[in-house]
């Protein structure tokens, strides 16, 4: 079995893929960005993908019964937000509040990451990193929200790419037990790599 | 209005949309290089991420898992397949 970090590394992987391709169509604008179809897909169908690679992660990883109802309403709520951006990619949803799916992952996610981690701040990195990350997720939240008032906003766009840069440099940052700042709780176990 | 005035104001309006074009243009080729610089940036820095480059005794999962390397082939692919299109749509578009 991999380990857990190893995980968190290979969706860091994938969410940057996401957190380019919104920056690109924060740069071109949304006009530009629509004139091939299968541009349109790609985000929305990446998102969708790393929902479904969640299931896994939720039947493998069950330390607790709160990560299997985190990493569970983590993995629904990915599938949920990457669908309906794939049906406003197809123009099949045509209501721009289908967006307001997106707010609801980052909200969920958000707090799946922060209740999932029932250590303090400071007690590891792991611990330190999943709740910043999950502080990160809701206050970005903001930004698919000011999409779905707004489609065209550049503004939210490009908010929406730089919270995923952050959140892909927090989750390549992460380790399974390592210091943070100088410190690491004595029962948080050797520290690697 | 006269119609030299209003011309010339087309011209020139064409002219500073090309240029924002070309400028975003350059800007959506270099995201993918950027993102490789990173990956190579963070390989240089943090050399021990890299298992590869010391990969005895290591397990399968721990030679699968090369971090800076995941951020170089993300570059390479977005370079590759998504910048092109886009630049040239961006182009056509101007």
């Amino acid at each position: 079995m991999p380990h857990a970090e190893m995980v968190h590394w290979w969706f860091g992987a994938g969410i940057l893929m996401v957190a380019l391709l919104s920056l690109s169509e924060a740069v071109v604008g949304p006009d530009v960005w629509a004139m091939r179809p299968w541009r349109r897909y790609l985000w929305p169908g990446l998102a969708f993908l790393m929902g479904v690679l969640m299931w896994p992660v939720m039947t493998f990883y069950t330390n607790s019964t709160i990560h299997m109802v985190a990493h569970g309403s983590w993995a629904q709520t990915m599938m949920l937000a990457g669908a309906s951006e794939l049906g406003l990619a197809s123009g099949k949803l045509r209501s721009q509040w289908w967006r307001l799916c997106t707010v609801l992952m980052m909200l969920v996610s958000g707090g799946a990451f922060i209740v999932h981690e029932q250590q303090h701040w400071l007690f590891s990195r792991a611990a330190f990193l999943h709740h910043a990350m999950g502080w990160t997720l809701i206050a970005g939240a903001v930004f698919p929200l000011l999409r779905a008032r707004r489609p065209q906003s550049t503004f939210a766009v490009a908010g929406f790419a730089s919270v995923l840069l952050v959140l892909t440099v927090m989750l390549f940052c992460d380790r399974d037990t390592a210091a943070v700042f100088g410190h690491i709780s004595q029962s948080a176990g050797v520290p690697h790599r | 209005m006269s119609a030299e005035l209003a011309q010339g104001l087309h011209h020139e309006g064409a002219a500073t949309r090309s240029r924002s074009a070309s400028l975003r243009t350059r800007l959506v080729l270099a995201l993918g290089p950027a993102t490789v610089l990173a990956g190579v940036g963070w390989s240089l820095v943090q050399p021990w991420r890299l298992t590869i480059l010391h990969p005895y005794h290591q397990g399968f999962w721990w030679l699968v898992s090369e971090p800076p390397l995941y951020v170089v082939v993300v570059g390479i692919v977005f370079r590759l397949v998504v910048a092109p299109a886009l630049a040239a749509d961006l182009d056509r578009r101007s």
